[in-house]
């Protein structure tokens, strides 16, 4: 697997095997030691670890003024985050699921993701909100969403969904180093595992992926730069997160040639390597996980059509989950798994 | 920078620090509790239920207890209830204490995702349960299961639901003990937190609105106090002078986070009440006798338009979080057991043996009878299956219920779900 977007520098970095939980671990850990500015905040962060381990070590190395639990108060976390970053701190704060994100609301929406524009540049919100999210773990409705479309729709707001711990630990990094809010949502069903969709078969660790060679030490990935995982001919697939790998998986299974494009980043997006990659293939399946209605797939449905209407030669495939909340014994009939993701593919190639 | 990293530092005035609270006690600490003031049951005034906010002061920083350590019941808050009364309330906080035991065992075996425990709790449950009307509606939080058990509701449909089974009345669609159970006035379970605190105080409002005579009560853990729709519900309860009952549970711990992080340090959640200028009363929450003491009085308040009280009930979470936590990984196993407010059961229990009304050997027999009664519903549970076995609702319901009515994407997205069954499962039939 090649990095094209990668100096030479970063290919031959001594790397370890890591899990997306130890890469996120390591890309806090390295960003608290070169900026003194920036601290961690959340729910069960602090001496605890986090309830997913993200945080694990971090006070004990920092101290309890830089890495500390918070009252459960989701609009508190984000607040405060606001004012930190308005004195000149780089908050990181951990919402415990993306479940939990809305009475934060108010604070992301109309406040940080603002900042900037209403203070003409006096003030900004350089804070990185790190959330697990999706679903797969039997987690019910209140611990499964993917809200990222709300956050995609807010004018002022970055949006990165890693999808492998590589990635996760450089766009982490990148993310804390931007000086505009960034809604960094973690995918929760790949923390340890790249989950392919076949939910039915045994569970496959981080260490036998290629991506989960994280290398040693600091390095960012530009948000806004998306990255082919595989090249191919026959279509084009847009995913991100968990879906990257199920996309994967499904179009492996059917031996299709497909070129699938990890987003990485959903705003800003990286629409050159989007337009192009469509332009050669003349086709384009949209996967995600999260409900179909106004989706970050009816963005891409409609950015692919106004860009690249004279190369398609078959309608553009949305793959998505349903639009119901997420349901716990159904969980697998609502994920949007090999059959749905197949026929799509199906559909595609006859086309 | 704009607000100036290190700008304002002045050099001849001494330096801003944080305070981050910190536990007394962390993993393999010593406990000592002699920091707490635990005053002498008995001890505590009752003012009248109609009473002006600002006479239950004293009692937010107070601690309301009948039981004594003699375990005989002292004071003016002693609910003096019929010995019949006292067993009926052991029973159902031992019947609460063994079905977590059995569904515990079973989320272990993997007869389900997710389980909850409220062992220690069962008297902030039960208690209130039994002092309010049985259609008085609560709003609870995820560890009050006590309050179904109390009101009779069958524990079969409990397991159900906590299989996610195809019995399960929920269809399957909430995590394990997020009920819902209309027919006993017990609200809808949300897992997203303090949001039933509102919502308690607009049911409240519409039985005033009305004229009705029911009341709400609503539940919360001291953690979530923290949340804004706390303060919202304070402030409009006591605007409206809303007739609701606010039990604060405060059992230390929110997941890892002890209480400090919701403010304890400074001062106790029964406080809360005294800047909204509402009645404030805080309660031994072990003390089963306290606890419906204290809920019958909030509940006269109410009923007779003299408004709304907040109910600090201090008690300790004997268990982990749920299933899914570690509590050994951030605080001493030994606070269970130096926790000096002992066992709301065995409290209870040693209280009636005090009086001649029970005895070892009749608890001993009521336990197993219990156990096996458990058993057997779970048994009874189990033969509309456990999750993930297949024994589900059918794959039409996921659809319903998101509106009254289905519209037309979510009728096709339903075609699509069963039309994807049909491709896994070719032999696959509805029964």
């Amino acid at each position: 697997m090649t990095y094209e977007e990668s100096p030479v520098s970063l290919a031959e970095a001594p790397t370890r095997r890591l899990n997306m939980i130890e890469a996120i671990n390591d890309a806090l850990d390295i960003m608290m030691e070169r900026d003194p500015n920036v601290v961690v905040m959340g729910e069960d962060v602090g001496y605890f670890g986090g309830v997913f381990r993200a945080t694990a070590g971090l006070q004990k190395k920092y101290g309890k003024t830089r890495v500390f639990d918070t009252p459960i108060s989701e609009c508190g976390i984000i607040g405060v985050a606001v004012g930190m970053g308005a004195y000149g701190l780089r908050p990181v704060p951990e919402i415990q699921f993306a479940d939990y994100i809305y009475p934060g609301l108010d604070q992301l929406v109309s406040e940080a993701a603002r900042l900037r524009y209403r203070s003409a540049g006096e003030f900004v919100a350089p804070m990185t909100v790190r959330s697990p999210f999706g679903g797969g773990i039997f987690g019910g409705q209140t611990h499964s969403q993917s809200p990222e479309a709300l956050f995609t729709h807010v004018a002022g707001l970055k949006t990165v969904v890693p999808s492998n711990p590589h990635d996760a630990k450089g766009l982490l990094i990148a993310a804390i180093e931007d000086n505009d809010p960034v809604i960094f949502f973690e995918p929760k069903r790949i923390y340890n595992g790249p989950f392919n969709g076949y939910y039915d078969k045994p569970v496959e660790p981080w260490s036998k992926h290629a991506d989960s060679a994280v290398p040693e030490g600091y390095y960012s990935i530009p948000l806004g730069k998306a990255r082919i995982v595989r090249p191919g001919n026959a279509f084009t697939v847009l995913a991100y997160g968990t879906m990257v790998h199920v996309a994967a998986a499904v179009c492996a299974e059917k031996g299709v040639d497909a070129e699938i494009i990890d987003l990485r980043t959903l705003v800003p997006l990286d629409i050159e390597t989007v337009e192009k990659s469509v332009e050669k293939t003349g086709k384009c399946l949209i996967v995600h996980e999260a409900t179909r209605t106004s989706g970050y797939g009816a963005e891409l449905s409609a950015l692919v059509q106004e860009r690249c209407f004279y190369h398609l030669e078959a309608p553009i495939e949305r793959v998505t989950g349903f639009d119901t909340p997420y349901p716990h014994s159904l969980e697998w009939a609502y994920f949007p798994g090999p059959v749905r993701i197949g026929e799509a593919i199906d559909r595609l190639t006859k086309a | 920078m704009s607000g100036g990293t290190n700008g304002g530092m002045r050099s001849n005035m001494p330096a801003l620090s944080l305070h981050v609270p910190e536990p007394k006690f962390r993993p393999g600490d010593a406990v000592d509790y002699s920091h707490l003031e635990i005053p002498t049951a008995g001890a505590q005034a009752r003012p009248d239920e109609q009473c002006a906010a600002s006479e239950t002061q004293g009692l937010c920083f107070d601690l309301v207890r009948v039981l004594g350590d003699d375990h005989r019941a002292v004071g003016p808050w002693d609910p003096k209830l019929e010995a019949e009364t006292l067993r009926r309330m052991l029973r159902t906080m031992a019947l609460t204490r063994a079905f977590d035991d059995r569904m515990y065992r079973g989320q272990r075996q993997g007869k389900t995702s997710f389980y909850m425990k409220c062992t220690g709790e069962e008297a902030t449950s039960v208690a209130p349960a039994m002092a309010l009307a049985t259609d008085d509606m609560v709003f609870p939080s995820y560890r009050q299961q006590g309050i179904l058990i109390s009101r009779g509701y069958p524990i079969v449909e409990m397991i159900n639901q906590i299989y996610s089974n195809r019995a399960d009345k929920l269809k399957g669609r909430q995590l394990p003990i997020m009920y819902s159970a209309r027919e006993a006035s017990f609200f809808t379970i949300s897992g997203n937190l303090a949001t039933q605190y509102p919502q308690a105080v607009g049911w409240a409002m519409a039985s005033a609105i009305k004229g009705d005579t029911r009341i709400a009560a609503t539940w919360i853990g001291e953690g979530s106090t923290a949340e804004g729709d706390f303060h919202s519900a304070m402030t409009f309860a006591t605007v409206y002078n809303a007739p609701v009952i606010f039990n604060v549970v405060n059992n230390q711990w929110a997941i890892s986070s002890f209480s400090g992080f919701a403010g304890a340090e400074r001062t106790t959640f029964a406080a809360r009440a005294i800047g909204y200028g509402m009645a404030g009363l805080r309660v031994d929450g072990n003390d089963p006798l306290a606890v419906y003491a204290a809920t019958k009085w909030a509940a006269d308040r109410a009923r007779s338009n003299a408004g709304p009280t907040l109910i600090e009930h201090f008690t300790y979470r004997a268990e982990g979080h749920s299933t899914s936590d570690d509590p050994g990984q951030y605080r001493s196993a030994h606070e269970r057991e130096e926790w000096p407010l002992g066992d709301p059961i065995n409290r209870l229990k040693q209280h009636l043996i005090t009086l001649g009304e029970w005895s070892e050997e009749q608890h001993a027999a009521m336990d197993r009878e219990l156990m096996e009664m458990v058993k057997a519903a779970t048994k009874e549970a189990e033969k509309n299956g456990i999750l993930g076995h297949g024994l589900h609702h059918p794959f039409h319901t996921m659809f319903e219920d998101v509106f009254e009515d289905l519209p037309w994407h979510l009728q096709e997205q339903s075609e699509q779900a069963i039309h994807e069954r049909r491709v896994k499962w070719p032999e696959w039939k509805e029964a």
